[in-house]
């Protein structure tokens, strides 16, 4: 018996491993470009948003046909790979259908659940095809998806039919083998959805079936791990990172915006209020608000590589539904766009943030951000509990701070406030005005 | 009879008597001329309900939130800090605000700044006083059996959960309450939160306002409810932008009990 399979296989495995493990170093480090942000309280509730959301698929199911058929998709990912668990030892080993002997008719029944899931696999993914290309369901088609985002949304759909499909070849071959008495082939009960395609094989011979059932066999673990290294560099990745993302939701309510401390210490010593913290060392004031992705939290970035661009925040968005620049998941991509683009020039020893390049600026526009109404829609929207509406308020701060950039109309609002104390120009004597008409009404 | 009084704070305190709930009027509430009627409202069913209240009067001034939303920290945190020592000052325990944004700043964000209070809508509060009998409702009145749909504000729905108080006022009405489309979680916004109603919206296709009332319009309701005094300016423009001012009326939720108590 030949070692090469093995060896080969080997080889193949380690560099695979290598390739993701250099990824996952690079994509750790670029999601910790953002600030620290200790998000560890309630543990219980975390565990339980990531068990609901992200295992249960909850907020996917607002939709009720794309859930279904990404549920397909997301329980033959999960139940498949337990598959490759077998192919990775067969590889090793030399051997083939390791499992088959041990578990004896569950092995069939396994196979079987398998091939059905592949079969789901590779129908959901049509649909989803046909969606995006042919009925171009309308979030699909904004401008942010043009280009690339399309493509790569095409690719995993047809990078996954081509695997399910080599499941399926795999599997009708391998038994045609069997039953033939061939060695090494195990010849299993009925694999119910494979058996239909034994008609293509049939008539060919022993060698011709041993080739494809082998081809097949490798062009899927091959394609798995290439696909696995894929993934990183793809929209994808949210099928990891979903759950991560989840268990960093925010768990305040959503109206909350989150406190600067450093401006309170400021504020607390214009008027004159001794501070809690003041007796501290000055904590490192950087800017206030973003301008860049090191601005943001880390956790803002995570969101940003956990999008997998599929736009129901835009679709429920009131901006951009009445065809402002504004989209929620522009802001999503456009921040790991930029994530990717500084990680990258750090790595090449180039000048990484300093490049004379921001997040705000050359990616994402004041228009964009001057234009959400801070509704919530798109947090409410996202099955993965991103929050773009942080970001955009973020980078808010950093206009009105440091730039005093922010629309003129809301500039005078800021001055009607600091003179008048309301954002209207109103004599601050006249505030009680509106109960005189009352107290000289008689009670009925 | 008597009249119906407004005291405020520094009145209650120099009799040395503290209300139970301070009633925040808000910026709209105070200066608005359309919200002002709301105010008005409220503040007669408090009276005629008999809870002990006040407000801060002259005192009051803005909470700051769409100073903070348009980015303005520091502006921000200065009326907050302001505001949170007068009403600390006056040991205030419960607030009640017919304003989602006072109602959403005050009870998320004023905690940060060190003012702790119980923080509820107005909406909840006359849920409140109809479930425990307080508010004897005639049945409808001028609502009776009428069409109403209810406008979910961002800050009251998705920012704070409270889908329920408003549409369990509206049905005590004894009214048929539709709903749109796009309602509670999915709630379209009037276009005036993250301090939109200070600036003129950003180029676009539509305005927000006109696309949510063409909505509430299509319901066939003869009024939209709304809880608060954005999504009221907002609405009642939509609604004239649409020409139907004389068919279908805006009223917030505080001025449809008014208005069936009889008051």
């Amino acid at each position: 018996m030949s070692f090469l399979p093995q060896l080969v296989f080997l080889i193949i495995l380690g560099a695979a491993s290598y390739i993701l493990t250099k990824r996952v170093i690079f994509l750790k480090r670029n999601i910790l470009l953002g600030k620290a942000e200790t998000r560890n309280d309630q543990p219980d509730n975390r565990w339980k948003t990531m068990l609901l959301v992200a295992f249960g698929q909850k907020k996917m199911f607002k939709r009720l046909i794309p859930a279904v058929l990404h549920l397909f998709i997301y329980v033959g990912f999960v139940v498949i790979n337990l598959e490759v668990l077998e192919f990775v030892l067969d590889g090793l080993f030399g051997s083939h259908r390791l499992f088959a002997p041990i578990l004896g008719s569950a092995y069939t029944l396994a196979m079987n659940v398998f091939e059905f899931l592949a079969v789901a696999v590779l129908l959901a993914c049509l649909v989803f095809l046909i969606r995006r290309n042919i009925l171009k369901v309308e979030r699909f088609q904004k401008p942010e998806m043009k280009g690339w985002p399309a493509m790569d949304g095409n690719l995993i759909l047809v990078i996954e039919c081509i695997l399910m499909a080599a499941i399926l070849t795999m599997n009708a071959t391998d038994q045609i083998l069997a039953a033939r008495g061939i060695e090494h082939y195990t010849l299993l009960g009925t694999l119910a959805f494979s058996a239909p395609l034994h008609g293509i094989f049939d008539g060919m011979s022993d060698g011709t079936l041993i080739f494809i059932e082998r081809f097949a066999w490798w062009f899927h673990i091959i394609g798995i791990l290439a696909f696995a290294i894929y993934v990183t560099y793809s929209k994808h990745l949210h099928i990891f990172l979903a759950f991560p993302n989840t268990w960093y939701t925010n768990l305040k309510p959503k109206g909350e915006m989150a406190n600067m401390p450093e401006v309170t210490n400021e504020v607390n010593m214009m008027l004159g209020i001794p501070s809690e913290t003041s007796t501290d060392p000055p904590a490192e004031i950087g800017r206030f608000g973003a301008k860049d992705i090191n601005d943001l939290s880390w956790v803002n970035v995570l969101n940003a590589y956990s999008c997998t661009e599929c736009g129901r925040c835009t679709a429920e968005c009131p901006a951009n539904l009445t065809g402002k620049q504004l989209s929620p998941r522009k802001i999503m991509m456009d921040v790991r766009d930029r994530a990717e683009e500084v990680g990258k020039s750090m790595d090449a020893g180039g000048p990484g943030l300093e490049d004379g390049k921001s997040l705000l600026g050359d990616y994402i526009s004041k228009e964009e951000i001057n234009a959400c109404t801070s509704c919530n829609a798109c947090v409410e929207a996202c099955p993965v509990n991103i929050d773009p509406l942080s970001i955009i308020l973020q980078m808010r701060r950093y206009v009105a701070m440091e730039e005093s950039g922010s629309p003129a109309q809301w500039n005078a609002m800021f001055q009607n406030m600091e003179t008048s104390f309301s954002p209207w120009k109103f004599s601050p004597q006249d505030r009680f005005n509106w109960a005189e008409s009352v107290k000289e009404e008689e009670m009925k | 009879m008597s009249s119906y009084t407004v005291p405020t704070m520094a009145e209650m305190a120099s009799k040395g008597e503290s209300p139970e709930v301070l009633f925040w009027v808000g910026c709209a509430g105070s200066f608005d001329e359309r919200y002002k009627a709301v105010t008005q409202a409220f503040v007669k069913i408090l009276n005629k309900v008999g809870v002990s209240f006040a407000v801060l009067g002259p005192e009051e001034t803005c909470t700051g939130d769409p100073a903070r939303r348009a980015g303005n920290e520091f502006l921000f945190q200065m009326q907050a800090v302001a505001n949170i020592q007068v009403m600390n000052g006056y040991e205030v325990k419960k607030v009640v605000t017919a304003c989602p944004h006072c109602f959403n700043t005050i009870k998320n964000e004023y905690p940060a700044l060190g003012g702790n209070y119980e923080v509820i809508h107005h909406s909840q509060f006359l849920q409140q006083l109809i479930n425990e009998g307080k508010v004897a409702l005639q049945g409808g009145g001028e609502f009776k059996g009428k069409k109403i749909t209810f406008h979910d504000s961002c800050y009251l729905g998705r920012a704070n959960n409270v889908y329920e108080a408003p549409r369990e006022v509206i049905k005590a009405l004894d009214v048929e309450l539709v709903e749109m489309k796009r309602c509670r979680t999915k709630g379209l916004c009037c276009g005036a939160g993250g301090a939109q109603m200070f600036k003129e919206p950003e180029p676009g296709k539509k305005d927000i306002n006109v696309e949510r009332t063409e909505e509430a319009l299509s319901t066939g309701a003869s009024a939209i409810a709304v809880g608060c005094p954005f999504c009221l300016t907002m609405m009642t423009d939509g609604v004239k932008n649409k020409e139907k001012e004389n068919e279908v009326k805006v009223y917030d939720l505080a001025e449809m009990i008014a208005k069936d108590m009889g008051i």
